[in-house]
């Protein structure tokens, strides 16, 4: 059975956790009993040590991003990685999106660095067109006010970017992870190329119900960020929520569909 | 045997959460394996008087064996003797409060009577540190935390005192347990609803530093997927035994402490 998890994050020696290989192998070996087939995974920067998460230096942006291509190649059936950009640092992104998708990485992520709906965005979403990728942005479920250490975003932001931008598949993160999610899927019910991660700590009895009425399941992508139990939990509840064909499409189909052809499932 | 301690019948007023009936409990508690849960009336968290609350638990207890009344307990009314005498008589395996909810410091002197009182009765009381996530609250819902230092002081009042806490995380858990002496400590049971497994694995690692023997089965149902807790379960290394504690055997001796 194929499990992909769209939302995932690797940690490094350049990064200040000293428990970071204890977290990789803890995120590989959880992943294994849920059945994770592919983990799509981002690093973000250096991770606070040498510039801010959401507001990495090119430099750390550069590091992490090799990093990422070091893990997919070390793991190349079960590793895949988005290429982290700054967009403030347009040349920088733009080529490093180049250099990061010819050396295999397979879509883009957004932190946030810059707000959703800024033009500073659009370079980046083209170049995200041209290469057929799909953009992860990150997501402030319902953000009412300025977070620290964020110029964070909501889903109303994100369905300017993605209007703009119609012919590219965006990921809106984590949707139970933080804020009002029934927010986010009002802001991109009728945004047919935004896609809903499920992602987060949250698993609000009702959320996935109110996912399925909103976006329907086609629209609906597994994945666990930085707490595969509660990922696991909701897998269990769409299990018996959903129809075969309807949990294969958010266990793998749909994330199979936006992501370059092949670079998921190699048969396919 | 499976004991959910953090089960509700009603409703939450800030958001809509499928379930809260008897019905859709045992549903639920059918779905994921449980065989008991302890049950907390939600709507009446929020009345001026959680008390009036209490008789549909006792009514629905016993119209269903497998459901045990949690009480609501408020040391602001002048009922709350008469409420855990009532209590202990028809054998409630816990009270509640809710300080911040009731509008009450959590550590001040109503507390403080309340917690002596139910020590000394041998009635444990039950806390949540929260009932949804932070980020995502009502805008009018503002009903403080419950803090880690009120759990520390309240475990000093009465050396009875018993309190299981329900969704705490990791660090609160370490400042309570690491704050208090052993003697302290051991009087308290942590759920683990709100504890991070894998890749993060808070929970795997409290088991390690401060004892499987802490830890208690507690889903939040409806309010979140009792499917979490399962899952958080299988993603442990544990014995089949130290699970089994967590499950119901941690429950069972804390009860007879």
């Amino acid at each position: 059975m194929t499990l992909i998890d769209v939302h995932a994050h690797f940690y490094h020696p350049a990064s200040p956790r000293a428990d970071w290989a204890e977290r990789n192998a803890s995120r590989l070996k959880a992943g294994e009993k849920l059945g994770i087939t592919c983990h799509i995974a981002s690093i973000l920067g250096s991770w606070g040590r040498t510039s801010p998460t959401y507001f990495p230096s090119p430099r750390d942006v550069s590091a992490g991003n090799e990093t990422l291509l070091a893990l997919q190649r070390g793991l190349p059936a079960l590793i895949r990685g988005y290429v982290c950009v700054n967009p403030n640092y347009t040349e920088h992104a733009l080529s490093e999106i180049e250099r990061c998708l010819a050396a295999g990485l397979i879509g883009i992520k957004l932190a946030a660095s810059r707000r959703a709906d800024d033009p500073l965005l659009d370079p980046i979403c083209e170049a995200a067109r041209n290469h057929r990728v799909p953009v992860l942005q990150h997501i402030w479920q319902g953000r009412r006010h300025e977070w620290p250490g964020q110029e964070a975003s909501d889903a109303a932001e994100l369905a300017t970017l993605a209007r703009r931008h119609p012919e590219v598949p965006f990921i809106l993160a984590h949707l139970a992870g933080g804020g009002d999610w029934l927010h986010s899927l009002h802001a991109v019910r009728e945004r047919s190329n935004v896609y809903v991660d499920l992602s987060g700590s949250g698993v609000d009895g009702g959320m996935l119900e109110a996912c399925i009425e909103a976006v329907g399941t086609d629209r609906l992508l597994w994945g666990a960020d930085i707490t595969l139990d509660t990922g696991w939990a909701k897998l269990r509840y769409l299990e018996r929520l959903l129809p075969a064909e309807q949990l294969d499409a958010v266990r793998w189909k749909n994330a199979a569909r936006i992501f370059p052809p092949k670079s998921l499932i190699p048969d396919s | 045997m499976r004991i959910d301690v953090n089960a509700f019948l009603g409703r939450y007023p800030f958001r809509r959460a499928p379930g809260g009936s008897p019905q859709a409990l045992i549903e639920g508690m059918d779905r994921t394996g449980i065989d008991q849960a302890w049950i907390s009336n939600l709507s009446a968290i929020f009345w001026r008087d959680p008390t009036e609350g209490n008789s549909v638990l006792y009514q629905a207890a016993e119209y269903q064996p497998r459901f045990k009344p949690v009480p609501a307990i408020h040391p602001g009314l002048p009922n709350w003797a008469r409420v855990l005498r009532e209590g202990v008589d028809r054998k409630a395996p816990s009270l509640r409060c809710d300080p911040t909810f009731y509008g009450l410091e959590p550590d001040g002197g109503e507390m403080r009577a309340l917690v002596a009182a139910c020590g000394a009765a041998g009635m444990p009381l039950l806390m949540a540190v929260r009932l949804e996530d932070g980020r995502q609250r009502h805008p009018n819902d503002r009903a403080a935390e419950l803090p880690p230092s009120a759990v520390r002081t309240l475990l000093r009042v009465h050396p009875g005192v018993r309190l299981l806490i329900t969704h705490a995380d990791r660090e609160f858990i370490e400042q309570v347990h690491f704050g208090s002496t052993p003697a302290e400590a051991a009087r308290v049971l942590w759920d683990i609803c709100w504890i991070w497994g894998p890749p993060e694995d808070h929970l795997q690692i409290l088991l390690g530093t401060i004892g499987v023997e802490r830890f208690t089965f507690g889903s939040a149902l409806p309010l979140r997927l009792p499917e979490n807790i399962a899952a958080k379960l299988d993603l442990l290394d544990i014995s089949a035994e130290d699970r089994a504690r967590i499950e119901a055997g941690n429950l069972q001796a804390f009860l007879a402490l």
